[in-house]
């Protein structure tokens, strides 16, 4: 029974891969944001510093020291655009798993038991839908980072649990939806006759079918993450300086927009071509998860 | 119809009532508070400060506090600026209207583009100009607003120059040049640059949701009818499939609300733009709660506001509808 579950749960996976790979931009895609998670992370191997300030050696046009040139303190954008990746990834990456693990369970709780449970958790989901996102995150950030708990001293955990407070809603809604539907149908009844406590049918039955559409919208939710994080940065309410973020450094080359507008380029461009590269990600997933997408090349 | 309505508006109080307790608690517990300036000023002594702060009600209850605070608010009086001291309803009230004059131009820009594209791209769906448009729109929508605000300003204000007077080709910043306050084809010209910005994201992602919409309806029964009595293309798709394939942007539009607000606020920052979204940035810079708590509150009883709106303008659109 276990031997028999086993391998047709692989052959599933392995079907979804393939869908997966045969979106040819998707997999160049996964190719690209596999290089900048390995090139954030090997941030280490550049000779300089990110935050280490050269007077000296400010405003330096691109060039074979400095590929993407100097700014007003001198230091190397190349290399604080490589450190910014960690904290941008890491935010969008952690705030979408936090948004989709509450999303989870609310829309869960929401769609399985119904009734007065589910009104309520709808309400607070729409009264949460209705607040203008960035208004409050810009508020929430400042009275998060003021109130004197420890570990929300560091200004990215804040920005993690903001946005995931801020964007929970979106899963919320599409798993309660699932949940509605997937409960009538008669394998639950038959898990329910035979005595499948809630929590069984919830979580080994209906959740397992819902992973497709969870981490489509997920992808849509990390790229949505990272452009907020890239925001907030921007608009100096995210992640503190001196600790370089894609957003902060766009803020700076704002400054510096006459005197050196090249900096501007590089920092934007990371956050687009991450935030493109997951959108295409999320596009191939749903056609790996979709069995009606026929390929040109069936 | 007119008791939906009114049974929309009734709903949403206890949205907002969410809102509100959730927005006083946040500013209210913010150490500090609105003494802190006082409190560092030498001059100020500590009887004073005690004075200060019962006068202004901050030793009662906080239940009590918000009572003052919604009440007062209830009546239309958002208390005042902290750092302007000026009544915060008039700061809004001077704000809203250059809001909504960036966001109803840029969307109605939206609307003119982002339809005949997804019509367009439906229509030959796989076809060269569908695949080109495709991308096109996925760039749009990875680009960060932000981004591209400075993208268009380095452009066009600091590298472009008009050959003919060495001047930029665009103005950048506020609503008017010097001296031509109310000037409407000034203001137009101050547009372009903001407006641009605000629309691309827009335009690339409701001509891909209206593409997708429309394959949905292109497939009904209804559509074949039309073009089996002989209706030309552009009626079939303009009059027949796009009423219906319309109606789910509707409600996406709605839902969208908050995150229009939210380009609005970048594009007020970037360009100077005098709206409500540079306000607030300006006062989150300054700790200005006052100012904060009345413009979040408008926006939120705005994004309500409309959002009911779209539900009625769907029951309009769409006769199935029934309002019970």
């Amino acid at each position: 029974m276990n031997e028999l579950q086993t391998t047709r749960e692989q052959s599933m996976g392995w079907l979804i891969t393939r869908r997966f790979f045969k979106h040819k931009l998707a997999g160049f895609a996964l190719g690209i944001l596999i290089i900048l998670v390995l090139a954030s992370i090997l941030a280490f191997v550049t000779p300089y510093s990110p935050t280490d300030q050269v007077p000296t050696n400010s405003f330096q046009k691109p060039d074979m020291q400095h590929w993407f040139g100097t700014d007003e303190l001198g230091r190397d954008i190349f290399t604080r655009i490589l450190y910014g990746g960690r904290v941008s990834l890491t935010v969008g990456l952690l705030s979408t798993v936090l948004s989709i693990t509450v999303g989870i369970i609310v829309g869960a709780l929401s769609g399985y038991f119904g009734g007065y449970l589910d009104s309520i958790l709808m309400r607070i989901t729409d009264a949460f839908l209705t607040f203008p996102s960035i208004f409050v995150l810009i508020l929430l950030a400042g009275f998060l980072r003021e109130q004197q708990i420890p570990w929300l001293q560091n200004s990215v955990f804040v920005v993690i649990i903001i946005i995931a407070a801020l964007s929970w809603m979106w899963p919320a809604r599409l798993v309660r939806g699932l949940f509605l539907v997937l409960r009538e149908r008669e394998f639950i009844n038959a898990t329910r006759a035979l005595g499948g406590s809630d929590l069984r049918i919830i979580v080994r039955h209906i959740l397992p079918n819902c992973i497709g559409p969870i981490l489509v919208s997920g992808t849509l939710q990390m790229a949505s993450a990272i452009i907020t994080e890239s925001g907030l940065s921007y608009l100096g309410f995210g992640v503190q300086p001196p600790t370089p973020t894609w957003g902060s450094i766009l803020a700076t080359a704002q400054n510096q927009v006459f005197r050196a507008p090249w900096i501007a380029f590089y920092p934007g461009l990371m956050i687009f071509v991450t935030v493109m590269v997951i959108n295409y990600i999320g596009d191939g997933l749903r056609d790996a998860f979709d069995p009606y997408v026929i390929h040109s090349d069936n | 119809m007119r008791t939906y309505a009114l049974r929309r508006v009734i709903q949403t109080i206890p949205i907002l009532f969410i809102i509100s307790i959730l927005l006083f608690i946040m500013v209210r517990s913010a150490p500090g508070g609105p003494l802190t300036a006082a409190r560092r000023n030498p001059n100020i002594s500590k009887e004073q400060l005690e004075a200060l702060e019962e006068k202004l009600g901050l030793n009662d209850p906080l239940p009590v506090q918000y009572g003052r605070w919604m009440g007062a608010m209830l009546t239309g009086n958002l208390g005042d600026s902290i750092k302007f001291h000026r009544p915060v309803n008039e700061m809004i009230a001077e704000r809203i209207p250059n809001t909504l004059l960036l966001v109803g131009v840029s969307f109605l820009i939206t609307l003119i583009v982002a339809v005949p594209i997804g019509v367009w791209s439906a229509r030959k769906p796989y076809s060269k100009f569908d695949y080109a448009m495709t991308t096109v729109t996925f760039i749009g929508q990875s680009i960060p607003v932000y981004w591209l605000g400075l993208g268009l300003i380095i452009i066009f204000y600091v590298t472009l120059k008009n050959p003919f007077t060495g001047m930029p080709f665009f103005p950048v910043g506020g609503m008017n040049s010097q001296g031509k306050s109310g000037d409407l084809l000034d203001t137009l010209w101050h547009m372009v640059l903001p407006v641009a910005a605000l629309s691309l994201g827009w335009i690339a992602w409701y001509s891909r949701f209206l593409r997708s919409s429309m394959l949905d309806v292109l497939h009904e029964d209804y559509v074949r009818t039309a073009r089996a009595k002989g209706a030309v293309d552009s009626v079939v798709y303009y009059k027949h499939a796009l009423r219906n394939a319309i109606l789910p942007l509707v409600t996406l539009i709605a839902l969208d609300l908050p995150s229009l607000f939210a380009g609005a606020l970048f594009v007020e920052t970037i360009f100077s733009w005098p709206g409500m979204g540079r306000l607030f940035w300006d006062a989150a810079k300054g700790r200005d709660y006052p100012v904060l708590l009345g413009v979040v509150m408008i926006t939120a009883v705005l994004i309500i506001f409309c959002n009911i709106l779209a539900d009625l303008a769907y029951g309009w659109l769409n006769p199935q509808v029934k309002y019970e």
